[in-house]
């Protein structure tokens, strides 16, 4: 089945539901507004599941479209994904979904404007892993974060103000500065003398077998020497002819800082527990299962490949006579990141009794931190890991907001302490819950298992003692995830507030289940995921590292580990 | 030259083809003038749409001037007092949409504040004819003289409100401190023609290269005098002057208080279409005359800029009127637009000219939803007043979300275009010149675009993120300014979503500043 435009249907189609909603619906029809938008989102999901319809044995960038757009700036229409960004798409499309039902009950005032915003947003993150012009890319990424700010603004907890505006000036230091990166990244596609030193080779990995592709690749190289181009297979492909040295340093920071912040890595993380906290169920659905990804994807589609240099650089700082790379730094941050986002979950909620949103929002930024020693392992398992954690954590860290949200619409609170023996009286919660909570943990035959699992096999790969540290973050995970269910839900029922609560309805089961589904399948039998994402990584891991030794297996077999030069 | 000039030959029919538009505006003005003395008092409003109509001929005429011209483009006139070229076409653009949309947004305003006269359309009016010569001078001479004409009218628009203290009081500081910037400037211009040896820009712009190249001057009575120092001091005279014009720090103090004390719709004039003027007289005499010591002034202009461009947005961030926090705003403003200026390539001019045209846009159509605000017992100027308007007024608001957006510059608004382009210039000429400190100046221009919306976001969120309604009133509209509201939006969100044309015209047109040929992008 072949829908044209597919990729522009599901990025305009979330915009079309707003519309319908602005101009369709009056005001105070709160009943049919949220049927409306529920039954929207099913729709792009639906619309979103042709997608699946990728070839995994071709790879590459497909379902291509290519229109004019603002040609004296070299800036296209064109949209395009590889298999990671399907993915991603289909995750964000279902929890479009999962949003907009888990926020019935939740969201009691201003509805209209709620889910003309939830829409919006769906439509700008959509844009962003669609887009394969960077010019494009940038103006869903920074466009973003305006429904964002509203969500939490309007519709947050006491704080929200605050963290509304935390939340907008953080991400937009980020991007501003990538703005520069991109400026200059055009500019230097106008330099044929650089350009023209692109071999066949390289495009041919970049295009993988897709003819359309290449057609889009050869285009924007004749383009680039006309003027510029922001096809992104095209700035990649340059990538491997951009001279290492400070310009190469200076534009990977540029990208770099932009997407540290987004992801967030230490120390850029601060915006993130408060956004978290403050943010409405479904806003920090988004935000954890979504928005945090726009960053991870972007080191994956850009840094890695864009700078091949510089990510895997070793060596071109010389501070106080000790001599490290910008890949150290981005790993370092990253190990740091994981363990320091798990002592600070339990700092503040083993020690300070504090919120379960707090909580998760902190394991957030030590999961990201495993992607992106994943990203920085730089071999096919490392990459795997970590693109296939992306997706991973985007279900469980949702499954636990939305159950932390369901328990706060009963008790309108989330502080630990006020809970306790709640299997007593909500026993599928209690189940649930524990699904998640050892999803969390990496407990095997659960979906983080498997990630984990390979991002760090790949940093073992490269260097033992990365793995060691990412395990060390691993296990007080486990740690603080266990504390905090047996505090809320083993022992006596001691709060008589919570001895007549009443379990999950079936709205609620609704749509908790598809994602605790979506745990076990992948965590059982990952492979079709992994052949989506195979190829993608494959290409990436080629083009920062040309001579890196691929077998034919398959990598993610156990049996062939083997210890590998970095 | 003009010595020799016989007086039959001045009056030629194609030197005043050439000033139609300005012509058709003069004109304008003083039938206003005579119509306020004729139409009975409740009808006076008619005198606004006349100035609009006359606005309105001025831009077709302008547009035929154009379309016959394009190709003989650029043209002299009155003795090389004058040059139509594409720069002048595009900046007198702009002025006339500036005062199109001020006229549009006046009228309920000048009706509520009781100062429904005639004048102040013809005020209107010869401000803009000031601005066009100014866009359009080619000479020191009949520079001065625009900007005198165009400063004149605004020291009385600024005080125009003569019953409000706040008014009387900006119109004094407006006038005192302007007049003595003229001076300055004046005494700039004389050193250069001292040195020079001509009021003409083309002149002084060889003589300059001249002097710089270190060939002694042709006939010149200087001989053996040290050039290049004067010139410098007249360059610092010069930069002095029109820092004052376009509020560059150091020289913004009489921006806020002007702003804040002129008639709301004189403050958005002001904001606009002088500052745009200013920049066209910035661009003249630094790219055409001085084009030759870019090396000199770029590095104090640049500094300047990067100063302005911190003191505005951090200034303004403290503000709780919302017309003062504009004026700061208006200050960093005048900071992005002169990065085009700095970085003098044709990406920094397309920069300069796409941003002035947006900025006009939307700053005319910010302070317009101000204006809307306004009704008797509330001033309607405090950002507080905005409380709420997200639930009374969405329409209203939403309006301002978008240009509050577009000022900050963000993606799908044309201010991202504009400032797209302003930073673009800078890096190209950082590759150009090999010089890093273009980028960092970017940097830092960038990083305090985030300060920006950190004030530009607070009228959204006293929109939008309270409860409560400042005032449950209606607004008090017209159809007059609900139309140039959504002119404003609109055109912001055309040229944030596609701004080809847009592009393609300013890149045409300001061809004439670089000296390459139209057409294709000059990359480097």
């Amino acid at each position: 089945m072949k829908i044209p435009y597919l990729l522009s249907i599901i990025t305009w189609l979330p915009l079309v539901g707003a519309l319908i909603i602005l101009f369709g619906f009056k005001r105070d029809n709160a009943r049919a507004i949220k049927r409306f938008a529920t039954a929207w989102f099913g729709l792009v999901f639906l619309v979103s599941l042709a997608l699946i319809g990728y070839d995994r044995a071709a790879g590459g960038m497909q379902f291509i479209e290519d229109c004019q757009w603002i040609p004296i700036i070299g800036a296209r229409y064109q949209m395009g994904v590889d298999g990671v960004a399907v993915l991603l798409i289909v995750l964000t499309t279902l929890l479009g979904i999962i949003a907009a039902l888990s926020s019935w009950e939740y969201i009691g005032k201003r509805e209209q404007e709620y889910y003309v915003l939830l829409l919006l947003l769906q439509a700008a993150v959509v844009g962003v892993f669609a887009s394969m012009d960077l010019f494009l890319f940038y103006l869903f990424f920074e466009v973003s974060l305006v429904p964002m700010y509203f969500l939490i603004g309007i519709w947050g907890g006491e704080r929200r103000l605050y963290a509304a505006i935390k939340f907008f000036l953080y991400t937009l230091v980020g991007s501003v500065i990538m703005l520069l990166g991109v400026l200059k990244i055009y500019f230097l596609t106008q330099d044929a003398s650089l350009t023209g030193a692109i071999t066949p080779a390289v495009m041919d990995n970049l295009a993988a077998s897709g003819t359309q592709a290449r057609a889009v690749l050869d285009n924007a190289r004749a383009a680039a020497s006309a003027g510029g181009t922001f096809n992104i297979m095209f700035l990649q492909a340059m990538g491997s002819v951009l001279p290492m040295g400070t310009m190469q340093v200076l534009l990977f920071f540029a990208f770099a800082i932009g997407f540290a912040i987004k992801v967030p890595m230490w120390p850029f993380h601060t915006w993130l527990p408060d956004a978290h906290v403050e943010a409405p169920t479904a806003g920090s659905v988004i935000l954890a299962g979504i928005l945090l990804k726009l960053g991870t994807y972007g080191f994956f589609r850009f840094n890695l490949p864009m700078f091949p240099e510089a990510a895997k650089d070793l060596s071109y700082f010389n501070l106080f006579g000790a001599t490290f790379g910008v890949r150290h730094i981005m790993v370092t941050l990253a190990i740091i990141g994981i363990i320091y986002g798990a002592l600070a979950a339990m700092y503040f909620v083993v020690v300070r009794d504090g919120d379960v949103k707090k909580l998760v929002a902190y394991s957030s930024v030590s999961s990201m931190g495993i992607v992106m020693l994943g990203l920085f392992a730089l071999n096919p398992n490392g990459l795997n890991g970590a693109v296939l954690h992306m997706i991973n954590h985007g279900i469980y860290s949702a499954a636990l907001f939305l159950l932390v949200g369901i328990i706060y619409e009963r008790r309108h609170t989330r502080k630990v302490s006020e809970f306790g023996g709640l299997s007593h009286v909500m026993p599928g919660y209690a189940t649930v819950f524990l699904a998640m909570t050892m999803t969390a943990i990496g407990l095997p035959l659960l979906c983080v298992f498997i990630s984990e699992f390979l991002a760090m096999r790949g940093a073992f790969e490269v260097q033992p003692w990365w793995a060691a540290w990412a395990a060390l973050g691993i296990i007080l995970n486990a740690g603080y995830m266990l504390w905090l269910y047996q505090r809320m839900f083993f022992g006596n029922i001691d709060n008589p507030k919570n001895e007549n609560l009443p379990d999950m309805n079936g709205r609620e089961w609704a749509y908790m289940l598809p994602l605790v589904a979506l745990s076990l399948w992948i965590g059982i039998y990952p492979k079709p995921f992994i052949e989506y994402i195979q190829r993608p990584v494959n290409a990436v891991v080629r083009q920062v590292r040309p001579d890196y030794p691929f077998r034919p297996a398959a990598p993610q077999t156990p049996t062939t580990a083997r210890a590998e030069p970095k | 030259m003009l010595l020799q000039a016989n007086t039959t030959a001045l009056f030629n029919l194609r030197d005043l083809q050439l000033i139609v538009p300005e012509l058709i505006l003069t004109l304008s003005a003083c039938v206003v003038l005579v119509l306020e003395v004729i139409l009975p008092r409740r009808e006076r409003k008619w005198t606004a749409y006349f100035a609009l109509c006359g606005v309105a001929f001025a831009a077709v005429s302008l547009f035929l001037l154009w379309q016959t011209n394009r190709d003989a483009l650029p043209l002299d006139a009155f003795y090389g007092m004058i040059r139509i070229d594409g720069f002048a076409l595009v900046f007198k653009l702009i002025f006339l949409l500036a005062a199109a949309l001020t006229i549009a947004i006046s009228m309920r305003y000048l009706e509520m504040e009781g100062e429904q006269h005639g004048e102040y359309y013809a005020l209107i009016l010869f401000a803009t004819v000031g601005m066009m010569f100014l866009a359009c001078g080619y000479d020191l001479i009949s520079l001065y003289i625009s900007l005198e004409l165009m400063a004149l009218t605004f020291y009385v628009l600024v005080g125009f409100t003569k019953r409000e203290r706040r008014s009387n009081e900006a119109g004094m500081k407006y006038f005192l401190l302007g007049a003595f910037s003229s001076g300055v400037l004046l005494y700039g211009m004389s050193i250069l023609f001292g040195v020079a040896g001509s009021t003409n820009l083309g002149d002084i712009s060889r003589s300059v290269t001249t002097i710089l190249g270190g060939a002694p001057l042709e006939g010149a009575l200087n001989a053996g005098l040290p050039l290049r120092p004067l010139l410098l001091l007249a360059m610092i005279a010069l930069a002095a002057g029109l820092f004052f014009k376009i509020a560059a720090v150091p020289f913004h103090m009489w921006a806020p208080d002007a702003y804040e004390g002129a008639p709301t719709s004189v403050t958005a004039f002001l904001s606009t279409g002088s500052k745009a003027a200013s920049f066209a007289l910035f661009a003249r005499i630094f790219l055409e005359a001085l084009g030759g010591m870019r090396a000199d002034w770029a590095p104090l202009v640049g500094l300047v800029a990067a100063i302005t461009i911190m003191v505005g947005n951090w200034a303004a961030v403290t503000q709780a009127n919302a017309k003062r926090l504009l004026a700061y705003s208006s200050i960093s403003n005048a900071g992005y637009l002169l990065l085009g200026v700095v970085a003098a390539n044709q990406y920094g001019y397309v920069g300069l000219v796409v941003y002035l045209f947006v900025y006009t846009l939307m700053n005319i159509g910010a302070f317009g939803v101000i204006i809307s605000l306004r009704r008797r017992g509330l001033v309607g100027d405090n950002v507080d007043d905005f409380t709420g308007l997200g639930q009374k007024a969405p329409g209203m608001a939403l309006m301002m979300t978008i240009f509050m957006l577009s000022l900050g510059g963000l993606p799908l608004t044309g201010g991202f275009i504009g400032k797209w382009f302003l930073f673009g210039g800078l890096l190209q000429r950082a590759a150009a010149d090999g010089k890093d400190w273009y980028v960092w100046l970017a940097v830092w221009a960038i990083l305090n675009t985030v300060v920006s919306f950190f004030y530009y976001v607070r009228f959204i969120r006293v929109m939008y993120l309270g409860d409560g309604v400042a005032d449950a009133r209606p607004l008090s509209l017209s159809p007059a300014l609900r139309t140039a509201l959504v002119v404003a939006v609109v055109g912001v969100i055309v040229i944030g979503v596609y701004p080809q044309p847009f592009i393609n015209l300013a890149q045409t047109l300001v061809s004439s500043l670089t000296g390459a040929t139209s057409g294709a992008f000059a990359l480097k």
